[in-house]
């Protein structure tokens, strides 16, 4: 049966040991001093972080300090490399050029000098696009590797504007200036107007305008000549000249084309029409004229003062 | 004088500077056991009370991190007697604590049973002359209490104003920013022996730590196990430990007397050894598991078996009656209660307006021990045992720890001390730069 009243647990302790020598563990000086040691932040983090990290460093700096494996490595690196760049899908096959005339195309094959097929990792498309524009008949180019290994070349031609002709040779310069090809390459190049001189090439568009000034003189002009780098002479068939000034020289040939409107100037004996100063239409005769002209003015004379040459 | 006032001021330093970095531990160094606690401050409030009177300048929350009890040893009567032994008593305790917080710690606080503290009721009284209370003035006040000879080799432990009293105004707990003429204080004094905190200091030095305060036992246990109002309306805390029974009574939130009696659990347990004639350990066992104080009936039937084995067949299979048992611990908890009963009434606790006994420490879990205190003591006895504080593990909730808890509510919230104060002027050695500065500073 049960007892009614609560024991509290076994009444028998077991016996405790009888050599109770034993002294109580304490930890040695050292094993608490590294625990805190251990513990202090700035010395755990350097043992959890710095150790490793150093021994990491260590470690490849070693590994790599042997030339022979570095190079090993590099040639490994570039091997892949290689062998990914020359992969069917890189390669540049064809190269197109759109938008140029045939010679211009001539020369801009010539000037890539690509030897084609190669992979597309090896083109400098910057480069390529420089030589191209340094071609003097090109004024801008777009280079650009399509699919299906196209490397596709979109040229803007520079065109023709006037015919230069220097003390050297005669060449063909567009609306900027630039030097487009010699009149000998492009025999198809069509009427276009004429200059001459030092320096005309820096001033085409008025040359352009004088020239559209002048069309009333039609077939009857021969070009234009840029006198002294500063200012422009209207040169004609038969060798006549009209003298511009430096300012609004378009504006002094539309005066003098208006002169000629109304006196028909230039179908007179006249060498030279001298319009550079402004306030003073200046003419030179032919010799011929001026002779002329002297005769008739002894025969004034003398009809002024009488009958002394009768 | 002015040498404990540098010192206590150093480590009060050394207290801030923890609590700047947030860990602080604690450390009970009683005779029986020897606990840890590792406090963790909240970086919320980490500025360490001001300057002045610190309970004033907002508390600091803090939680326990790290906690570990060892066997004391080499503490006896609760001073250290072998310094080796308590030292890696020491470093059991900080090992295991720093390994449950995972945190290293520079600086501990202590707590002293023994060595044998004496009170001293002090009162200073000054003229003041601006009207108002200031600061300054509480510092002088404070400084013109006249010190009793305290005797040969004893050192100040706590120095705590108790009591401000304006004029005919009295009780006043903060004076600064009170219009009178006269200030006086009533200051609680403190003092035990010295050689027992020059040891503690080597102890704790030889263990790589810095003390960073030192608190009286008796007046930690009060602080975590008597509640808010008996700490007011006035209350004995009786910390019963293995190796000495303190006391310390309260009222106005302040100690205003503390004694220790050099007898405790440890005692009872070589009286059963004696008694019975068995292993201190084997007597200890048995005390704290059918240990009482008040015998019934019931416990005349209850046989313990004495084992033990030393060949000898009647001495090995001895027994005896719980009753019996009961009647060798019963004298001695008796003579530490008539004794503490005798401190009580030397320090004029019947005067008090409520008279509060409140039991606490390990030797305070011996069954019955209520009824019998309350015979002895008087009626309003009760167990008390510590405050409820974040982060304490359950097996360091029960009344053996209630100085140690007590000692990280003192670390969080210091009371003012003497030395919290910056010493007046005249008290400064002469010729000191300080006092050149401080008269500038006074009088421009």
């Amino acid at each position: 049966m049960r007892p009614l009243i609560a024991r509290r647990g076994p009444t028998r302790l077991p016996a405790p040991p009888v050599h109770e020598a034993h002294r109580d563990p304490a930890p040695s000086i050292w094993s608490y001093r590294v625990q805190r040691l251990w513990l202090t932040p700035l010395f755990h983090k350097l043992l959890r972080v710095g150790v490793p990290s150093f021994a990491t460093v260590f470690l490849v700096g070693l590994y790599f300090a042997d030339e022979a494996r570095r190079t090993a490595i590099w040639d490994g690196a570039q091997e892949i490399r290689r062998e990914i760049e020359s992969r069917p899908e890189f390669r540049v096959n064809v190269l197109g050029v759109d938008g140029a005339s045939d010679p211009v195309i001539e020369a801009i094959r010539g000037a890539l000098a690509l030897d084609l097929p190669m992979s597309s990792f090896d083109l400098d498309l910057a480069a390529l696009r420089q030589r191209v524009e340094a071609l003097p008949a090109v004024a801008s180019a777009d280079l650009r590797i399509q699919s299906g290994g196209y490397l596709a070349v979109r040229v803007t031609e520079r065109v023709p504007a006037l015919i230069w002709q220097t003390r050297d040779d005669t060449q063909l310069i567009d609306a900027e200036g630039h030097f487009v090809a010699g009149l000998a390459d492009r025999p198809d190049h069509g009427p276009l107007p004429a200059v001459a001189g030092d320096g005309a090439d820096r001033v085409v568009g008025e040359a352009l305008a004088l020239h559209a000034a002048a069309a009333p003189l039609g077939d009857r002009l021969l070009g234009l000549v840029r006198m002294g780098e500063r200012r422009w002479d209207v040169v004609l068939t038969d060798g006549r000249r009209i003298l511009l000034p430096e300012a609004s020289p378009v504006q002094a040939l539309d005066r003098a084309l208006a002169l000629n409107d109304a006196t028909d100037i230039l179908g007179r004996d006249v060498l030279r029409l001298d319009l550079r100063n402004p306030d003073r239409l200046t003419v030179q005769l032919t010799p011929h004229a001026m002779e002329e002209l002297r005769r008739l003015r002894a025969l004034e004379h003398d009809t002024r003062t009488g009958e002394q040459s009768g | 004088m002015s040498i404990l006032y540098q010192s206590q001021r150093a480590m009060r330093a050394k207290r801030q500077d923890a609590m700047r970095r947030g860990v602080i531990a604690v450390l009970d160094i009683g005779t029986h056991k020897l606990s840890c606690l590792i406090l963790k401050f909240d970086q919320t409030n980490a500025s360490a009370p001001a300057e002045g009177i610190g309970a004033m300048a907002g508390q600091a929350n803090f939680r326990i991190i790290g906690a570990a009890t060892t066997r004391s040893r080499g503490v006896r009567f609760g001073e250290i007697d072998s310094v080796q032994e308590t030292e890696r008593a020491i470093r059991t305790a900080v090992q295991a604590a720093q390994k449950m917080a995972q945190v290293r710690v520079d600086h501990v606080i202590v707590a002293l049973a023994g060595a044998r503290p004496r009170s001293y009721g002090l009162d200073g009284e000054m003229t003041l002359t601006s009207g108002t209370v200031t600061d300054g003035c509480v510092a002088e006040v404070l400084a013109a209490c006249d010190v009793p000879d305290l005797g040969h080799g004893r050192e100040v432990l706590h120095a705590q104003p108790v009591n401000f009293s304006l004029d005919h105004r009295t009780g006043l707990t903060d004076p600064r920013g009170h219009v009178g003429n006269r200030l006086s204080v009533d200051m609680h004094l403190l003092t035990i022996e010295a050689h027992a905190i020059e040891t503690l200091l080597h102890c704790v030095k030889r263990c790589d730590l810095e003390l960073a305060g030192l608190a009286s036992a008796p007046y930690v246990a009060g602080v975590s196990s008597l509640v808010e109002d008996e700490q007011e309306l006035g209350a004995a805390c009786i910390d019963m430990g293995g190796g000495t029974t303190s006391l310390s009574i309260f009222i106005k939130k302040h100690m205003i007397y503390a004694d220790t009696v050099r007898m405790g659990g440890d005692h009872v347990t070589g009286d059963i050894s004696q008694g019975l004639q068995i292993p201190m350990n084997h007597a200890e066992r048995i005390k704290t598991r059918f240990g009482g104080v008040m015998a019934t009936g019931m416990d005349d039937r209850e046989i313990i078996e004495l084992e033990s084995e030393t060949g000898d067949w009647h001495h090995d299979r001895r027994t005896v009656t719980r009753a019996e048992l009961i009647g060798v611990m019963r004298p001695r908890v008796e003579e530490i209660l008539e004794e503490v009963r005798g401190r009580l009434e030397a320090a004029g606790f019947e005067h008090l307006p409520s008279q509060r006994i409140v039991l606490t420490g390990g030797a305070s879990q011996i069954p019955g021990l209520d009824g019998l205190a309350s015979r002895i003591l008087g009626n309003q006895v009760r167990l008390g045992r510590p405050l409820r504080v974040q982060g304490l593990p359950q097996s360091t909730c029960g009344p053996a720890f209630s100085s140690c808890v007590g000692l990280a509510l003192f670390a969080a919230y210091p009371q003012d001390e003497w030395w919290d104060f910056e010493t007046p002027a005249d008290r400064l050695p002469s010729r000191s730069l300080k006092r050149a500065v401080k008269w500038f500073r006074d009088n421009w």
